[in-house]
C-alpha cells in the first residue's frame, strides 16, 4: 500500500508541475531538500488540501455539538445556576458527586438499567440469531427477501409510533382487552401494569429491532463457504452437527462485536421508549439513568447535580466498552477497534 | 473436475442457492420441522402486519363500524375518508405535518452533504492528517457528553424554540460516515488515480466518479438520516415551548399517548369512536412517509450497508 501511496504522490507532483508552469524550479527543488518528514507533510498538504477541506463542516459541527459539551460537563463540578451562567457559578467541588451516590433515587434508576439490559440481553438478544438462521434456510430466495422486508421495517418506525402501535394492541381499550372482554373474561391493561413492564418494553424492543438485527447475522451466515457445508455433510455431519461445527463457529465474530456494542450501551436502555411509558407505569419501574438526568436536571433544574448523574454515567460507559473490547482482544477476537 | 478452482466453486454455491433447490448434500427436512418453521415465520409476519393492518383500517371505518367492534377494527366494515378529511383540513396535524417535512428535508440535505465530504475526505488512509481526524470522529462513538451539557450549550447558542435545533445538535452520524468511507475505500483506486493524472480534483472525482458509483450506499444512508429526522422526538421535547413549532411525533404522542383531543373532534357524547379513527389517522400519517421510502431503498440494505460496515 505505502508503495501505490508514493507512486500517486510521483504522479500527482507531476500532473501539478504540468500544470503550473508558472511555478519557479527552484521552490521544488527546495522542497525536496528540506528533511524528509518535514516535505512529505507539507507535500502532503499540498495535495491532500481538499480532502483535509471535505472533512472541515463535519469537524466543525463534531466540535461544537460534541467536544463543546464535553468541557460543558464542568456543571457537574458547580451550583449552575442557569441565570448565572457557568463562568460565574460557584464551584462546589465533588458536592454533586457524594449527593448523587447518596441518592436512593439514583440507584434505583442504575438498578432498573441494569435488570433491563440483563433481561434484554437473555431475551432479546437470541432473537435475530434464531430468526436469520430461519430465514436462511429457506430455499426461495423470494420468499426471503420478502419476509426480509417485512421484518425490517419497524426498526423505522418511531418510538411514539411503536408505542402507539401497542398500546392499540395491549392497552385498555386495545385488541387484546376488546377480545378478552368479547368473551366474558376481564380485560387487562397491559400499558400501565408496573409488574409487566419489564416484559412491555422488551416485546416492543423485539417488535422494533428484532428484524433489523438479523441483516448482520445474515450477511455472515452469507460469508460462509457452502464447501464446508457440503464437506461436512459427506464426512456424514447431519444437520446439527452442521450447525454446531460449521454455522455457529462463522457467527462468533458477529455476536462478540455486538455483545461488546452492548456492553457499552448497557447502562443507555431505550430512552424515548422508557420516557414515553413513564407517566403510565410511574418511575418505581421505569425510571432508568437517562430519565433520571432529565428529570432531576431540565425538569427539576438541579442542573449541576443531574449533569454529575450523567458524566458518571458516560465514564463508566467508557469504561465498560474498553474493558469489553480489552476482553474481545484476550478471547483473540478483533473487537471493535484494534490497537494500531 | 479438478480445473474447477475455489472462486469458481464459490460461484456455483451462489448459484445453486439461487435456484432455489436444495444441494445434493443436504437431507429433506422432516415435515414437523417444515410445519414448525412456517408457523414461526408467519406468526413473525403477522406480528408486523397484523396491529399496522388493524390500525390503518380503523382510521378508515366510520363510527357505527367502530362502536359495533367495541374499538380497534379488524373486519372491514364501512369504510369513510372523513378522518383524513378533517385532518388534513388544517389545523394541528397538517402543520405539524408540513414542520416535520421541512426538517426533514432539510436536515437530510444538510447530513448527506456533510457526510459525504468528510466520508470521502477520510477515504483515502495516509492523506495529510487522516488519522488525527478519524480518531477526532471516533472519539465521540466511545464518549457522549450527556443530555445536561447538551441542553446547555443549545440553549446557550440561543437555538431554543428553533428548528435548527431539531437538525444541528444530531446532524452527522460518525456510524453513518464510517458505513459512507468504508464504501468509498472499496472503490476501485485504479480509475480514481487515473481522474487525478488526468488532473481531475478531487471535488470533481467525488461528484463525477465516486458518488455515481456509490447511488446504493447513499441511497442507505440518506433514509437513515431521513428517518432520524422524521422520527425524532425526544430533541422537540427538549428544545421546542412553542407547541405550534411542535414536529409531527410530539403531536402524534399528546394525541394518542396522552389522550389529548384533536382540536374539532366530536367530543361530546360517544366522541369515542370517530376520535379513534383520528388517532389511527394521525399514525398512518406518521407511518406514510416511511412507507413510499422504505421500498425503493430496501433492497440496498445488505448491498449497501453490509460492505461498509464489514469494511469500516
Amino acid at each position: 500500500m505505502t508503495t501505490s501511496e508514493s507512486t500517486l504522490a510521483a504522479s500527482r507532483v507531476q500532473a501539478r508541475a504540468g500544470h503550473s508552469p508558472g511555478r519557479p524550479d527552484g521552490a521544488r527543488q527546495a522542497d525536496l531538500s528540506m528533511t524528509r518528514k518535514k516535505a512529505s507533510l507539507r507535500i502532503r498538504l499540498r495535495r491532500d488540501k481538499s480532502l483535509v477541506l471535505m472533512t472541515l463542516p463535519a469537524i466543525a459541527l463534531l466540535l461544537v455539538f460534541a467536544y463543546v459539551p464535553m468541557l460543558g460537563n464542568v456543571v457537574a463540578f458547580q451550583d449552575y445556576s442557569p441565570f448565572v451562567g457557568i463562568p460565574d457559578s460557584p464551584f462546589v467541588g465533588l458536592d454533586n458527586f457524594t449527593r448523587v451516590l447518596g441518592d436512593q433515587g439514583f440507584w434505583l434508576a442504575v438498578s432498573n438499567t441494569l435488570v433491563i439490559t440483563a433481561f434484554q440481553l437473555v431475551f432479546f438478544f437470541p432473537v435475530p440469531i434464531v430468526l436469520a438462521l430461519l430465514l436462511n434456510s429457506l430455499l426461495s430466495p423470494a420468499l426471503r427477501s420478502t419476509i426480509q422486508a417485512i421484518v425490517y421495517l419497524p426498526h423505522f418506525f418511531s418510538w411514539v409510533l411503536v408505542v402507539s402501535v401497542f398500546q392499540q394492541v395491549l392497552g385498555g381499550a386495545g385488541l387484546l382487552s376488546q377480545s378478552l372482554r368479547a368473551h366474558g373474561w376481564q380485560a387487562m391493561d397491559i400499558m400501565t401494569n408496573p409488574d409487566t413492564f419489564l416484559f412491555l418494553i422488551t416485546s416492543q424492543a423485539i417488535w422494533k429491532d428484532a428484524g433489523w438485527g438479523i441483516i448482520v447475522f445474515l450477511a455472515a451466515l452469507s460469508a460462509i463457504d457452502q464447501e464446508q457445508y457440503e464437506a461436512a455433510a459427506v464426512d456424514g455431519a447431519n444437520r446439527w452437527h452442521r450447525m454446531w461445527h460449521v454455522t455457529l463457529p462463522a457467527l462468533r465474530g458477529v455476536v462478540i462485536l455486538l455483545l461488546i456494542l452492548r456492553l457499552g450501551d448497557a447502562l443507555s436502555v431505550g430512552f424515548e421508549q422508557l420516557i414515553l411509558q413513564r407517566d403510565a407505569v410511574g418511575a418505581q419501574a421505569s425510571e432508568v439513568l437517562d430519565t433520571f438526568v432529565y428529570y432531576t436536571g431540565v425538569r427539576n433544574g438541579d442542573w449541576g447535580y443531574a449533569a454529575a448523574a450523567g458524566l458518571i454515567k458516560g465514564v463508566v460507559s467508557l469504561a465498560l466498552i474498553l474493558g469489553a473490547n480489552k476482553l474481545a482482544h484476550l478471547f483473540g477476537e478483533s473487537g471493535v477497534y484494534s490497537k494500531s | 473436475m479438478s480445473t474447477i478452482t475455489k472462486p469458481a466453486a464459490t460461484v456455483s454455491a451462489a448459484v445453486r442457492r439461487n435456484k432455489s433447490s436444495r444441494p445434493a448434500w443436504e437431507e429433506e427436512p422432516g415435515p414437523a420441522a417444515k410445519i414448525g418453521k412456517a408457523a414461526v415465520l408467519t406468526l413473525v409476519v403477522l406480528a408486523v402486519l397484523g396491529p399496522l393492518y388493524s390500525i390503518v383500517l380503523t382510521s378508515l371505518s366510520s363510527q357505527a363500524t367502530i362502536t359495533s367492534a367495541g374499538g380497534m377494527v379488524i373486519v372491514p366494515g364501512e369504510i369513510t375518508l372523513d378522518a383524513y378529511r378533517q385532518i388534513i383540513s388544517g389545523g394541528v396535524v397538517t402543520r405539524a405535518v408540513l414542520v416535520s417535512v421541512g426538517v426533514t428535508a432539510v436536515g437530510t440535505l444538510l447530513s448527506m452533504v456533510v457526510s459525504v465530504l468528510c466520508a470521502y475526505g477520510l477515504s483515502r488512509p495516509g492523506s495529510f492528517a487522516h488519522t488525527p481526524i478519524l480518531f477526532t470522529l471516533l472519539l465521540t462513538m466511545f464518549f457522549s457528553a450527556g443530555m445536561i451539557p447538551a441542553f446547555l450549550l443549545v440553549s446557550g447558542l440561543g437555538l431554543i424554540n428553533t428548528y435548527w435545533a431539531l437538525i444541528l445538535p444530531g446532524a452527522i452520524s460518525v456510524f453513518n460516515i464510517i458505513i459512507l468511507r468504508g464504501f468509498f475505500m472499496g472503490i476501485d483506486r485504479g480509475i480514481l488515480d487515473s481522474a487525478r493524472i488526468d488532473g481531475a480534483s478531487e471535488w470533481r472525482i467525488l461528484f463525477q466518479i465516486v458518488l455515481p458509483m456509490s447511488k446504493a450506499v447513499t441511497a442507505v444512508i440518506a433514509l437513515f438520516y431521513g428517518v432520524g429526522y422524521w422520527n425524532a422526538f425526544f430533541n422537540a421535547v427538549l428544545y421546542i415551548n412553542d407547541s405550534a413549532m411542535n414536529p409531527l411525533q410530539v403531536v402524534l404522542r399528546s394525541y394518542v399517548l396522552q389522550g389529548v383531543m384533536i382540536p374539532g373532534q366530536i367530543a361530546v357524547g360517544q366522541g369515542a369512536a370517530p376520535s379513534l379513527a383520528l388517532q389511527m389517522a394521525v399514525i398512518v400519517v406518521a407511518v406514510v412517509p416511511i412507507l413510499m421510502v422504505y421500498p425503493l431503498v430496501q433492497k440496498h440494505f445488505t448491498k449497501g450497508v453490509m460492505i461498509g460496515a464489514v469494511k469500516g
